[in-house]
């Protein structure tokens, strides 16, 4: 599923549905509208299809057997192939390393602005800007990572646990040979496993929360045993290499001069509090580290769409059985609607273009009804799970512990946990946006992706749910350019 | 059993080649990032920040936190995680904005 995009496409005529993302639900919900007649377009900021979780080697690796790295390939090669057809019948055109940053418009006439670049050099001279027209939409944008400070976390070979998993799914590459995985959620399990797949010695895997509250909802887990056997799989790989897992361990500190040379683990109560005397160094050239995922909601908070409240302090957005968002003509699938993996995405997606064919007049064939059920049951239960994972890593309030007064929070901003209380405690800043005028925390280049749940935090309150005006940067040639523009 | 990433999914690209970083050859494969290529040669950082100059290199590894950017032929505010390696390309540590003089 490789190929180049029909970029001559932008600025032509309305699509039926624009997809704007091509992850697992992007992917499974552009192939079912296809299917159900639609004209559709696909729009992704990466160079090729997969998101994040299916993200592929380049093509000039050349890789013949990418699915070592992958868990459920075969889903996903299904998925291109069926996508290849769609492209090539003219049913599904491809905007791959096109990034949307603002959506306007409405039901039945929505304009989505988009500027090209998957080459990192977005926000510069040169990038086009066009606009795709489409009758519906599905926001299916993904997560990001979540992540909380600790001292020493800037250090240069202190990764994501989910940027240590693309950077190796798409370049072939590791942070170094010693590689210590920490944080909270399933993705640490399989991070590790592909790490030590890819020949990375894992010294250990440190998670906060414990594993065994799950055994405490026999129900959700009975349900789901996909689930079960993907956790075990992890655990089986992990076994093998000989990787040790601590669960109510956390890294409290990364250190070294110019790069990580070892972490501090330490115990954790069921808040993430540091247990004192429980400290113990383990040297490592490289940490990944993460604390769940967020969906990514710029794009449908900017339109309006109602969220709600996940048991891990995220938010996520509202969708109904159809999943369609409280914004008429705007349907969600996948990680937006709450994290679940890509189970869940995959199902979310093709309940979104049935949804979405039949509001366009392309009411779904009589015999598709029992497969309509069944995604529709196993969502549930797929759901049920997502809530418990949720509520099993949400992060404790102890994590503040870890911080020092110099701990930076604000990576691009460099600003410390200790200017961040002093907003708070002494001059009364309750919330984001106040510790950020203040402090210019999460002013700068990322936009508080990643500074935003620690000072949200520190302020009191959960994740922020990432209102911003762009979703990426954006040329101002390209902003002048667009009277479309909000 | 297989022990690096190349082998473990039995890739064969093409042909390697070589880009230099702040006046060193660094080797890569073609499509590789730059960030991709600067871990391959054990490389951590490549930028140093606006206030404390500390080093920075790749974090998020998907284009969201920008602590990888680097100048690429000349412009400043690349992110390396997203942007190619090209053969004799010149890619330099990024200091402060990456604008000469200013921070």
């Amino acid at each position: 599923m490789t190929g180049p995009t029909e970029p001559a496409a932008a600025d032509g005529g309305p699509v039926d549905l624009a997809v704007i993302g091509a992850g697992p639900a992007g992917l499974a919900a552009v192939n079912a509208a296809a299917d159900l007649g639609l004209s559709c377009a696909l729009l992704d900021a990466a160079a090729l299809p997969g998101g994040q979780f299916y993200r592929q080697p380049a093509t000039a690796l050349r890789a013949s057997r990418p699915q070592a790295l992958h868990h459920g390939w075969r889903a996903f090669a299904g998925l291109g192939a069926r996508l290849t057809v769609h492209r090539a019948a003219g049913t599904v055109r491809l905007f791959a390393g096109h990034h949307v940053w603002s959506v306007s418009g409405g039901a039945g006439a929505w304009e989505l602005h988009v500027v090209d670049g998957a080459d990192g050099r977005q926000g510069t001279d040169g990038q086009q800007g066009s606009t795709v027209r489409a009758r519906a939409v599905l926001c299916a944008t993904g997560a990001h990572e979540r992540q909380l400070p600790f001292p020493g976390w800037t250090l240069p070979g202190v990764v994501g646990a989910g940027g240590a998993q693309a950077m190796l799914k798409a370049g072939l590459v590791l942070p170094g040979r010693r590689v210590v995985v920490a944080g909270s959620g399933p993705l640490l399990m399989a991070v590790a496993a592909s790490l030590a797949d890819a020949g990375a010695a894992v010294p250990l895997v440190a998670e906060a929360s414990g594993y065994a509250g799950y055994a405490r909802r026999p129900r959700t887990l009975a349900a789901n045993p996909g689930k079960l056997v993907e956790g075990a799989a992890h655990a089986a790989r992990l076994l093998r290499h000989g990787v040790t897992v601590r669960t109510r361990s956390a890294v409290v500190a990364a250190h070294g001069e110019d790069r990580v040379e070892a972490v501090t683990v330490a115990r954790v109560d069921h808040d993430w509090r540091p247990l004192p005397g429980t400290e113990r160094r383990v040297a490592c050239d490289a940490l990944a580290v993460g604390h769940g995922l967020l969906p990514q909601l710029e794009l449908a908070l900017e339109l309006g769409c109602g969220v709600r409240a996940l048991p891990d302090g995220s938010q996520a957005l509202s969708v109904d059985a159809e999943q369609r968002t409280t914004v008429d003509g705007l349907w969600a699938a996948g990680e937006t609607t709450g994290i679940g993996g890509v189970g869940l995405a995959l199902i979310e997606g093709e309940l979104a273009a049935f949804s979405i064919a039949a509001a366009l007049g392309r009411p779904a064939p009589a015999g598709s009804r029992g497969r309509l059920r069944a995604l529709a049951r196993r969502r549930g239960r797929l759901r049920a799970f997502a809530d418990l994972m949720a509520e099993r890593h949400r992060p404790g309030p102890g994590w503040v512990d870890w911080l020092s007064s110099g701990t930076e929070v604000c990576r691009c901003e460099e600003v410390t946990a200790g200017a961040v209380r002093e907003a708070v405690d002494d001059l009364g800043a309750g919330d984001l946006r106040t510790v950020k005028l203040l402090t210019r925390a999460g002013m700068g280049w990322c936009q508080g992706r990643m500074c935003g749940p620690a000072v949200a935090r520190l302020a009191g309150g959960g994740d922020p749910a990432g209102t911003r005006p762009l979703s990426c940067p954006v040329p101002m040639g390209v902003l002048a350019a667009d009277d479309g523009a909000p | 059993m297989s022990r690096d990433p190349l082998a473990l999914v039995r890739a064969h690209p093409g042909p390697g080649f070589e880009f230099s970083f702040d006046g060193e050859p660094v080797p890569a494969l073609p499509g590789q990032s730059i960030a991709a290529a600067l871990w391959a040669s054990g490389r951590l950082s490549w930028r140093r920040t606006r206030r404390a100059g500390r080093p920075r290199g790749a974090f998020c590894g998907m284009g969201v936190c920008f602590d990888c950017l680097v100048v690429a032929d000349g412009r400043p505010n690349v992110r390396a995680c997203l942007a190619r390696a090209v053969p004799g390309g010149t890619v330099a540590t990024q200091e402060g904005t990456g604008h000469d003089g200013t921070n």
